[in-house]
């Protein structure tokens, strides 16, 4: 994996290292199979149609776990994802670019633990935030 | 949908039946692949082994998905009604290991009605608790869907 993030060298304002996705019809049937969400609004248009939606749609929780992974990323195998709060805001359609992106709101120390706090979200093609959220994480001090 | 809405609100308190869950290699890889997500802490027992952890390990975000079917078949049952996701919490205590057997605790916490151009809307928050077999709480998760 990439190299270790610490606590000491994060910055309120700083930007994680945004992660891109760009999910397919193949992933979401996948997804469906692995997260038991099997909502047929995810892999039959016209059932999706007929809800009235536009078309097939990206299940909220496979992008809000996108935004999991660009926090794993980051924070790397000696840091912990202690909290995940995500909002679904709008839909994601397969076949569109999403950009996981994330920036340190918050870091304090409480009983020797070292916590970062992040806004975080993906944005769609068109720059709209379709998922927002936040994540606390524990990271190595460092030296 | 005002029967339907009467339904869910007798139903606050309520436990659904709870689901276990036999966590293998196989669960994490498919999680992973699904997710697209080549972390080798999550399936590379050689890299694992070098990490504090000692071997391979669940996303911490695969307890989001655990038992969520039993969801999903009590809200689509209906299938007049759309069902829409609106939020997800998750407070993950310990990794999830291959070899772990999660029982999953679903209980209805709340339900709200509100009035919109289409008829109105429910919001149906569930609350999750997720014990290993050693009875410890490796991660808590709160399920908020929407239903018109």
């Amino acid at each position: 994996m990439t190299k270790q993030v610490y606590f000491q060298d994060v910055a309120v304002g700083g930007e994680l290292p945004s992660l891109m996705k760009q999910p397919t019809s193949r992933q979401l049937v996948m997804w469906a199979g692995a997260s038991g969400d099997l909502n047929p609004i995810h892999y039959d248009k016209d059932y999706a149609i007929k809800r009235g939606l536009p078309g097939v749609i990206v299940h909220g929780q496979l992008a809000g776990c996108f935004l999991g992974q660009l926090i794993t990323d980051w924070a790397g195998d000696g840091g912990n994802l202690k909290k995940l709060t995500l909002s679904y805001k709008g839909m994601n359609f397969p076949g569109e670019a999403l950009t996981c992106r994330g920036v340190v709101t918050r870091k304090y120390v409480e009983d020797d633990r070292h916590f970062v706090v992040c806004n975080i979200w993906v944005e769609n093609p068109r720059g709209e935030k379709t998922v927002t959220g936040t994540a606390t994480v524990t990271l190595p001090a460092g030296d | 949908m005002a029967d339907e809405a009467s339904k869910l609100k007798e139903k606050v308190g309520l436990e659904l039946e709870a689901v276990v869950c036999d966590i293998e290699k196989g669960t994490l890889r498919r999680f992973a692949q699904a997710l697209g997500d080549p972390n080798p802490l999550w399936q590379d027992e050689e890299y694992a082994v070098k990490t504090r952890y000692g071997g391979i390990i669940a996303p911490p975000t695969l307890a989001l998905t655990l038992g969520f079917s039993r969801i999903q078949q009590m809200l689509t049952s209906d299938p007049s009604l759309t069902v829409l996701h609106g939020s997800t919490e998750l407070e993950p205590y310990q990794p999830i290991r291959p070899g772990d057997v999660v029982t999953v605790s679903t209980r209805i916490a709340r339900v709200r009605e509100r009035p919109g151009k289409m008829g109105s809307t429910l919001f149906v928050t569930f609350e999750i608790t997720c014990r290993n077999q050693r009875q410890e709480m490796v991660a808590r998760c709160r399920q908020m869907a929407i239903i018109y």
